[in-house]
């Protein structure tokens, strides 16, 4: 008689393994816009099924839990269900043995707190307020609602050419979006439900690759209406603006502070990123619009500048697209030290081909956004000694994407996690010679469900270095407008969902200098709706679409298939230049990853809602 | 050509083809429920799947096109039973009662159910229940509503007036009126479209039926019954009738046979709209001239309330006169009452007409000139005349010719094309040209007006002064119009819209015939009986003179305006 033995899942248990991750991924292809109690009610089943059964609140608890939310949602239900569902969660929470049961309950009460106003509608209406108003998950969740199934569709039959043409419809920048775009459209691909979600980006990069943005012609622009329109800043959002405006007939005159346009495309996305010459390809195409170009232009009172007051008078409109150019300080001993250097300052220069000389330095960048690891291995590509950031959480909690970390760390950079900067301190020369770092330990999860670092108990740990490089945010430069009547909220103007400036008619303003810090892409989407507006504002009603045909679908059966991931250079030979790091898809990837595509502009709930916006 | 099989037959169509048609191109009909032509092709119901040779999953043939080479089979066993049981899922939500259904015999699934001989379900019933004002004009059914999304589509695509949509998410999913209204909220026109485009019953208008019963049963009261232009185009369609025996004179014998007191026509009170609206206009020219905004007509309910919520700003150029319906129930109710000698509350007053929205539009306040309550009482829908009739076992086809009564039966031509878009126009502009010039035109000299096309403009110039016309049929292109109108992208003096799609004829209290626009099929009849009419100008109908001379005085004369207009 055998005392132990080894146990082996069985098939049962196997098949329920996978099927677990079958839900995780269909969880996150959730499409937008569901009935937060119905999905509710669905995840309370879900735990429901996972009680052992020991404890009454757990066991009975739940399943009563379930018939109130069923309740509310087939219209049995008043105010006083609400109490009780609350009661009832209440009862769970203080008294089930296990996480199980009650942390079930907190997310009943997190949603009746969360969406306490979709109850009562529910309760008060006998319906629901939420519809599902963008069909294909991609488009809905791409801030310019790009025609993405149709571009996949055009590279799937290597119509290049014609997907940087339906791209252009709703973003004059295929070229960035295609080297740096941040995807939000692969966030919730419905692909994901079968493997994972398609390489979107990849495959608009596949098209610009091969057909460069600047030798396909832009479309017939209207008739010109003589209307003139000022854009402040000739970063993506005001040529996005201006782009539009010009195939309206419109004409867009760009004033810009720098002596080249770009932005942020030029001036904080490093080189080896997305290479000048492609960016120049974009600028050049949305350019051949007719668009009018004043660079080294700064909007303000001082000498040498152009007024707010006067555009305003010169111009039938103004949009403000000035970006979020100031640093930020960490706001700690030493930071004045000479080697202390802002993010914006060390991209700036790199972008007017001026860098800084990081040559055999030891450099520390403070910081764990995707600036952060722009500048980490911009440094490195400087000829650096040594690279480290610093940063006051873990890895895992950096905001930077995952494969900037990764790429930062494979190029040689040292990453110093739960390491809080603490002073810098200098030598007898006002020079940086170390950053000390306060430890920390992980803590408790905040309100956002990110974990929050605390100080450990362990001393301060000094890295020596020559330069440290501030990457902890950006503000922008807000003076001159607020002085000029625009409304200003924490440091940012003040804007509406429409891109209007509140009782100043004829102002529109947009991107990062409205939303603070974002993607390129969100800065292209406020260009967009700020063209749209500022037409109908004055009193037009110009659309733009795109004639390309999209490809019928195809029938073959989605069987799973992996990811097709973009392939870069090797890290030791990239690490020495800014050239571009990132390799295309063969024709023979492109085609396979454009075949996962499941097309839900034609299948699923895009049939009948149209699945595309064929004009705007 | 695209070459493909299907059912080992070989098929040669144009690229871009749907499956479904290329199958029917060879005879082979697949079977459907939600989809609609060029409406609704969303493959939802997952009814017309076929089998697609080394493919595992199913293509529903409506809205997929065919490909080179594709081999397809429309009865494989997997579509047979994939078919069935998705027709036995839709039936498990579905209120079977079809033997207390309006659309019990005309039902696109009770057909394919017993098609597919379907006798019993595997599945659980869970039928839903919606609330919903059973006092409105029309009703839907909840536990009928099958999702097909057609009602959305028509009103979309078609309307433009986007009063459906889809309601909830997930599992609760369901078709509700849009923006979380309820339909007495929302804009709806209540043009019916939906309805006839319904495949189920859960659509239809308000049984009136009973009221009839009610109205024939009380000794005390006069039933007066009127029947629409368009009601003659239809009403023998559902009746077993050869074509040659659907004539107006049977249909004026099997409502005698019903037994209302005095059978009229509706064309008498159209020739009678005709005298006011033309003279109005030829009142306003100069004005609408002056302005460039054109006098819209106001005979179409469901148009007149498309335009006070759509576009409120021009609800003052819609013509003041009223409709012919209720033209008729003001001056049966004075005029008529009068000569019988009775008081307006002993009259019971009926109409039969090709609409929905007249249902709505006999209940407004304004639509009251005696002071005894409603002028026109029961509204009936062509297909509540075909219940009824068939309530009152009437064979039609048994019964020979009869005439509409006097003084409010007789009309002209002119009345009895009311009930075709263009039809108004064409009217009007007869007697405007017999009222300037002096002398009747020929009558075919307005047949331009006429057309299938959503929107028509044709000049005409009386007496030197060009009148620009415009016709509009369905609410999607009176958007367009009314949009150009607002931006002065166009200029008419006078502007007839309907809003069904080729006027009363295609209505949406028609009866229905699934997947089929009929407009096209009823128009012609109008036209015919036109042709044939010996009067065919609106102000040389006789019984019209008679009321002018006996009582109203002339057009736009004071009490004219007061039984008249709005």
């Amino acid at each position: 008689m055998s005392r132990l033995k080894i146990s082996t899942p069985n098939q049962a248990q196997l098949t329920v393994e996978r099927l677990y991750k079958d839900l995780e991924r269909h969880i996150i292809a959730s499409p937008p816009g569901l009935c937060p109690i119905d999905l509710q009610l669905s995840f309370l089943k879900t735990c429901h099924a996972q009680t052992c059964g020991k404890c009454v609140p757990c066991r009975v608890g739940i399943l009563q839990l379930s018939h109130l939310l069923e309740d509310v949602l087939e219209n049995r239900a008043d105010m006083r269900t609400l109490d009780l569902i609350e009661e009832t969660a209440n009862n769970i929470t203080d008294s089930a043995d296990c996480a199980i049961g009650y942390e079930a309950a907190h997310m009943v009460l997190a949603g009746l707190d969360g969406f306490r106003d979709d109850y009562l509608y529910h309760i008060e209406h006998g319906k629901c307020s939420y519809s599902i108003t963008q069909p294909v998950p991609c488009v809905a969740l791409c801030p310019a609602g790009v025609d993405i199934p149709g571009y996949i569709a055009l590279v799937g039959e290597e119509r290049y050419a014609d997907a940087v043409r339906l791209i252009r419809k709703d973003n004059p920048f295929p070229t960035a979006c295609a080297l740096i775009c941040e995807h939000p459209c692969e966030a919730r691909c419905r692909r994901n439900m079968i493997d994972s979600s398609v390489n979107i980006r990849g495959l608009k990069k596949m098209a610009v690759d091969n057909a460069r943005a600047n030798t396909v012609p832009v479309p017939q622009k209207a008739e010109s209406t003589g209307k003139k329109i000022a854009i402040v800043g000739g970063g993506p959002g005001g040529l996005s603006a201006a782009y539009y405006l010009e195939l309206m007939g419109h004409h867009a005159v760009v004033f810009e502070s720098k002596s080249k346009l770009g932005g942020m495309l030029r001036y904080g996305i490093p080189n080896y990123r997305f290479p000048r010459e492609r960016l120049e390809e974009d600028i050049e195409a949305i350019l051949s619009t007719g668009v009018e170009v004043h660079t080294s232009v700064t909007v303000g009172n001082e000498e040498d500048t152009v007024s707010f007051e006067q555009l305003r008078k010169d111009y039938d409109a103004v949009y403000i697209a000035i970006g979020a150019h100031t640093d930020k300080k960490i706001g700690i001993d030493g930071e004045d030290s000479e080697g202390v250097i802002s993010a914006v300052e060390m991209l700036r220069g790199i972008g007017d081909d001026n860098p800084p000389d990081f040559k055999d330095k030891r450099v520390i960048v403070v910081g764990g956004g995707n600036v952060a690891m722009d500048c980490t291995r911009s440094a490195i590509r400087l000829g650096a000694k040594s690279v480290g950031i610093a940063y006051r959480r873990r890895q895992e909690d950096m905001t930077a994407l995952p494969e900037e970390v990764e790429g930062a760390i494979a190029e040689g950079a040292e990453l110093y996690s739960l390491k809080a900067p603490h002073r810098i301190e200098a030598d007898e020369n006002g020079r940086v010679a170390a950053i000390w770092v306060e430890p920390q330990i992980i803590g408790p999860i905040d309100a956002w469900g990110r974990a929050k670092p605390v100080k450990a108990d362990v001393e301060l740990v000094r890295i020596p270095c020559d330069i440290v490089v501030v990457a902890i945010g950006q503000g922008i430069e807000s003076r001159h407008f607020e002085e000029s009547g625009i409304p200003i909220k924490r440091g940012m103007l003040d804007a509406m969902s429409e891109s209007g400036v509140r009782d100043v008619p004829g102002v529109f303003a947009g991107g990062d200098c409205v939303t603070g810090l974002a993607t390129v892409i969100r800065a292209i989407a406020a260009g967009k709706v700020a063209a749209a507006n500022i037409d109908e504002y004055l009193g037009y009603h110009h659309t733009i679409s795109c004639d390309v045909e999209i490809p019928q679908v195809t029938y073959g059966d989605k069987l799973p298939c992996g990811r097709i991931n973009l392939c870069e250079r090797e890290a030791c030979e990239r690490r020495n230049d800014f050239d571009a790091i990132e390799y295309s898809m063969t024709r023979q990837e492109a085609a396979q990853e454009a075949g996962r595509c499941l097309r839900c502009d034609h299948f699923g709930y895009g049939n009948l809602k149209g699945g595309r916006a064929a004009i705007w | 050509m695209v070459n493909l099989t299907i059912d080992n037959r070989p098929v040669s169509v144009p690229e871009g083809t749907t499956i479904m048609r290329a199958a029917a191109s060879v005879g082979i009909m697949i079977p459907h429920l939600c989809y609609l032509e060029g409406i609704n092709e969303i493959g939802a119901c997952k009814v017309c799947v076929v089998e697609m040779q080394g493919k595992t999953k199913l293509i529903t043939s409506c809205n997929n096109p065919v490909e080179e080479g594709m081999v397809l089979y429309t009865n494989s066993p997997k579509v047979r039973r994939v078919r069935r049981t998705n027709v036995e899922l839709i039936l498990s939500q579905h209120d079977c009662t079809c033997a207390m259904c309006v659309r019990s015999g005309n039902c696109n699934l009770q057909k394919i159910a017993n098609d597919l001989g379907i006798i019993e379900i595997p599945y659980k019933k869970e039928v839903p229940t919606a609330p919903w004002d059973h006092s409105y004009p029309f009703i839907k059914d909840a536990g009928k509503c099958i999702k097909c999304m057609r009602c959305v589509q028509i009103c979309d695509k078609v309307q433009d007036l986007h009063i459906w949509d889809v309601q909830n998410t997930g599992s609760r999913t369901t078709v509700d009126v849009s923006m979380n209204k309820c339909i007495e909220e929302s804009d709806c026109s209540n043009c019916g479209q939906c309805v006839t485009h319904c495949p189920t019953g859960a659509l239809r208008e308000r049984n009136d039926v009973p009221e009839i019963f009610k109205a024939l049963a009380d000794p005390e009261k006069i039933t007066v019954v009127q029947v629409a232009p368009a009601v003659r185009a239809a009403w023998a369609e559902q009746m077993d009738l050869p074509e040659e025996l659907a004539t107006e004179g049977r249909m004026v014998a099997a409502l005698r046979q019903v037994g209302f007191d005095y059978i009229f026509d509706t064309n008498f009170s159209a020739d009678l709209t005709i005298m006011e609206e033309a003279h109005e206009f030829l009142e306003r020219l100069e004005e609408v001239k002056a302005s460039g905004v054109p006098m819209f007509t106001s005979c179409c309910p469901a148009w007149v309330r498309f335009m006070k919520s759509q576009y409120p700003d021009y609800r003052s150029r819609l013509s003041s006169a009223k409709s012919p319906q209720q033209m008729f129930g003001a001056v049966a109710k004075t005029y008529f009452a009068e000569k019988i000698g009775v008081t307006p509350d002993k009259i019971c007053c009926i109409s039969v007409m090709p609409c929905i929205a007249k249902k709505g539009e006999a209940a407004l306040p304004e639509m009251d000139v005696t002071g005894y309550g409603p002028d026109v009482d029961i509204v009936l829908t062509t297909r509540e005349l075909v219940r009824l009739l068939k309530a009152e076992h009437i064979i039609p086809k048994l019964l020979g010719e009869d005439t509409f009564d006097s003084p409010l039966g007789e009309s002209s031509g002119a009345g009895v094309i009311f009930g075709v878009t263009g039809g108004v126009m064409e009217a009007a502009l007869r007697t405007a040209v017999a009222v300037i010039e002096g002398s009747n035109p020929n009558p075919e000299t307005f047949s331009d007006v006429r057309g299938e096309a959503g929107r028509r403009e044709v000049t005409y110039h009386i007496n030197g002064v060009p009148i620009r016309t415009c016709t509009v049929s369905g609410l999607g292109n009176a958007r367009k119009l009314m949009e150009d109108v607002r931006n002065r992208r166009v200029s008419y003096d006078f502007v007839e819209v309907m809003a069904c799609p080729g006027g009363c004829v295609g209505g949406g209290g028609q009866p229905i015939v699934d997947g089929v626009e009929m407009a096209s099929v009823r128009a012609p009849k109008l036209y015919d009986l036109d042709k044939r009419r010996t009067v065919r100008f609106s102000h040389e109908n006789p019984e019209i003179k008679k009321l002018y001379a006996d009582y109203l005085g002339k057009p736009m004369s004071e009490k004219a305006h007061k039984l008249l207009h709005v």
